[in-house]
């Protein structure tokens, strides 16, 4: 993807929100791809999830915001628990998701959703898909 | 032995075969899941976020609930009650700061939180405290030529903090079912996201990731896969119908839980409810292996 360089963004509100909320410093990223390459969904992202990181450190925070990737994460921590610096990258998903969240946001609406079968779905789906896509 | 018990939302529903079998695979052994009461929703998905308590509160009242009810353990079948209860556990905990808040909150409460409740698997009871050779000498049943497939998912192996066995190289299942008398297969898949909760918003992502799974499976030639988690076993068994469209030539493979096969190794037989539950009927391979 193309991402023009801005000195002057690097360091914005929006990025410090996401330290704050994952707890995880994104600048100890060394851009391994380990994470790229154990994640079982990259192939349905838009950004992959060391492209995420990069873009974090960049402070465009903004364009992962509005990514498909951080809705496509299933918090399977494969990539939490591969990372050479032992970042938690799946909570650094999980904070891009929370400030859109926070924000009243939702990815999925409850009437619109691809379950024909209601009876045979199981709470577990509704209640942790619900929990983590709406706002 | 009573062992305190906290079943989670999919066992009362979809998934009561797997209680029901639970229940009474543990009778034979000879302890009574004692479902503990006033229990509610664990939260489903442990909340990573560092700054928000409000989320772990269901998880930290159910372990104040069971202290109030003089239980100082729990137990679960379901992986994803047994992920999220212990790490809340284990956020709250950690912090000072988290958990005066937390207790602060709770003010209204009969008692006070005092972290001392321990969270298992049923997994962690059988192999460690019944012990896996006792099992073995109680099998009257012996799941001879079943060839299995343990299937672990995400929530019994990562975070490798709560891991029921090592987080890369489990074989706590494999030997389980080695017990049984079965055959268990190992598999490239068998740690690997089955889509989760994506089956709800982007099924095509749960349907591929679904057939990965059971396709590494079935080339390693297993029989069918076994499973402890409600979400997986959904996923897996259920969605075989949406797979056998997309992949042309995809013949279906039933999906267990692991106390259906311990329940039936341990002499018990086979509940027409338990088919009843499942998306791809498991009697026709039960019947051809002559099991029931």
């Amino acid at each position: 993807m193309f991402y023009k360089l801005n000195n002057k963004a690097i360091k914005n509100s929006l990025s410090e929100q996401v330290q704050e909320i994952s707890a995880q410093n994104v600048f100890d990223c060394y851009q391994c791809g380990n994470c790229s390459s154990g994640c079982p969904v990259v192939d349905y992202m838009d950004i992959s999830p060391n492209q995420v990181m990069r873009l974090a450190q960049f402070g465009a925070i903004q364009e992962i915001l509005d990514s498909e990737t951080i809705w496509i994460c299933s918090t399977c921590l494969q990539c939490s628990s591969r990372c050479p610096k032992g970042i938690d990258v799946s909570k650094v998903m999980e904070a891009f998701r929370a400030i859109n969240l926070r924000k009243r946001f939702s990815k999925v609406e409850p009437n619109k959703t691809q379950i024909q079968n209601i009876k045979e779905t199981p709470p577990i789906l509704l209640v942790s898909a619900m929990r983590k896509m709406t706002g | 032995m009573n062992l305190p018990y906290y079943p989670g939302c999919t066992l009362k529903a979809n998934a009561s075969h797997f209680e029901d079998s639970a229940i009474k695979a543990m009778e034979i052994l000879g302890h009574q899941l004692v479902e503990m009461k006033d229990w509610v929703c664990c939260g489903t998905v442990f909340s990573q976020t560092d700054d928000d308590l409000m989320l772990h509160l269901a998880s930290i009242r159910n372990l104040l609930r069971a202290k109030e009810q003089g239980f100082d353990e729990l137990v679960t079948l379901c992986s994803m009650c047994y992920n999220t209860l212990n790490r809340s556990k284990a956020f709250i905990d950690s912090d000072p700061d988290n958990l005066k808040k937390v207790t602060d909150f709770m003010y209204r409460e009969n008692i006070e939180y005092d972290q001392d409740i321990q969270v298992y698997h049923l997994f962690n009871i059988l192999k460690d405290r019944i012990k896996y050779e006792t099992i073995e000498k109680l099998v009257h049943n012996p799941l001879k030529s079943l060839r299995l497939g343990a299937y672990y998912g995400c929530l019994l192996v990562r975070p490798k903090e709560f891991a029921i066995d090592d987080f890369e190289e489990p074989t706590i299942i494999e030997d389980f079912l080695r017990i049984l008398g079965a055959e268990a297969i190992d598999y490239p898949y068998k740690l690997e996201c089955c889509g989760a909760y994506q089956t709800l918003t982007q099924k095509d992502v749960s349907v591929k990731r679904c057939y990965e799974i059971l396709n590494s499976a079935k080339k390693a030639n297993c029989d069918a896969i076994v499973t402890s988690c409600p979400l997986c076993a959904y996923n897996l068994d259920f969605l075989q119908k949406e797979i056998e469209k997309e992949y042309v030539g995809f013949v279906n493979i039933p999906v267990f839980y692991f106390t259906e096969l311990l329940a039936l190794a341990l002499g018990h037989t086979w509940e027409a409810s338990w088919s009843e539950l499942h998306a791809v009927d498991p009697l026709p391979l039960l019947k051809d292996k002559q099991l029931i």
